[in-house]
């Protein structure tokens, strides 16, 4: 009898997602913190550049620091590619989302080739056009967003509304 | 107490000795300054640090009566969040203060904010010191991205509809 109550509110109730949050350290990172409310009742883990921001996080979160790499280093692209796919094969997300930069398309693509679903939303610091990293996850992001309505196109990115 | 703080990537001379003279002619010594990598300008009349944690950051941001900043969307969202008035200097490209001039357009669509101001020289800063070193708290922005991007995300997550599948949310 228990056990049939607990199916039924499943079925009304969304059901709790294991999602991936991903940001540099910076802007990127004070921009994911203002979507995180969206995220409420889900299983949060953090993907981060940089160490100190591990106690800013919720104690019931996961938190990953990672060695920051940027387009100009393939060594450290290489590297960062690496650490991250050990950390998405472990937590197997169902959702990432990311707001950029390098880090943040490597967890979308490697996500989406295991089945997750992925969220992009660019960086506000792009008025005049989308991120580097940004363009190019294009079709690879199901949510792909950007924060400046002059930026949107019908094909997407879309615009949603902003962190600010 | 004035925080400046320039971001974790690039030094920022023209802004670090902007502020600095002015802090000399207003006998100002309540300034501290994170200045950025080693090769950047040493101020030796204002307290600096080439790099502070980002947790330490926000503590000097709370304490602070103004922020001065380069225009990185770390620091303006920080500062809006915390209630704290602001002044930006963009990174020009053309005096090789940046790989390109995002910050200009960062800062052209922000829009007026009462409480930020946008000096692109010297002089524009030092007016805007004077003009608001004595302004001290304002009101906080709320903590969360604006309710309609909210609402997409939630959506998306709860759901498992997409943008491209669904006509409505894509024109809404």
């Amino acid at each position: 009898m228990m056990q049939f109550k607990q199916l039924f509110r499943r079925r009304t109730e969304p059901r709790r997602q294991r999602v991936l949050a991903v940001a540099s350290g910076g802007g990127h990172w004070v921009q994911l913190q203002r979507l995180m409310a969206a995220m409420d009742g889900h299983d949060i883990t953090f993907v981060t550049t940089l160490e100190s921001y591990r106690e800013e996080v919720p104690d019931s979160a996961r938190f990953y620091c990672v060695r920051d790499a940027s387009r100009w280093n393939k060594f450290g692209l290489l590297r960062m590619a690496i650490q991250l796919s050990v950390i998405v094969l472990r937590e197997q997300p169902d959702i990432v989302i990311s707001t950029g930069a390098a880090a943040g398309y490597f967890c979308l693509r490697l996500t989406k080739l295991l089945g997750g679903r992925t969220i992009w939303v660019d960086s506000l610091a792009n008025a005049d056009c989308m991120s580097l990293s940004g363009q190019r996850i294009g079709r690879h992001a199901d949510l792909w967003l950007t924060q400046w309505p002059h930026l949107a196109r019908p094909e997407g990115p879309f615009y949603q509304g902003a962190v600010l | 107490m004035i925080f400046v703080t320039v971001g974790t990537q690039l030094p920022f001379d023209r802004l670090m000795k902007a502020v600095e003279s002015w802090a000399i002619r207003n006998k100002r010594d309540d300034v501290f300054a994170q200045i950025g990598p080693d090769r950047a300008y040493r101020p030796r009349h204002i307290k600096w640090a080439n790099f502070i944690s980002a947790p330490e950051c926000r503590r000097r941001i709370e304490e602070a009566d103004l922020i001065v900043s380069h225009a990185g969307m770390g620091t303006i969202i920080s500062a809006l969040e915390l209630g704290k008035p602001l002044i930006v200097m963009p990174r020009s490209h053309e005096l090789h203060e940046h790989r390109n001039n995002h910050q200009f357009a960062t800062v052209a669509h922000l829009g007026a904010r009462a409480t930020v101001r946008v000096a692109t020289n010297a002089e524009a800063l030092a007016k805007d010191l004077d003009e608001m070193a004595n302004w001290g708290a304002s009101k906080p922005i709320a903590p969360s991205a604006s309710p309609q991007l909210l609402s997409a995300i939630r959506f998306f997550v709860n759901s498992g509809a997409d943008l491209a599948t669904d006509p409505v949310l894509a024109t809404e």
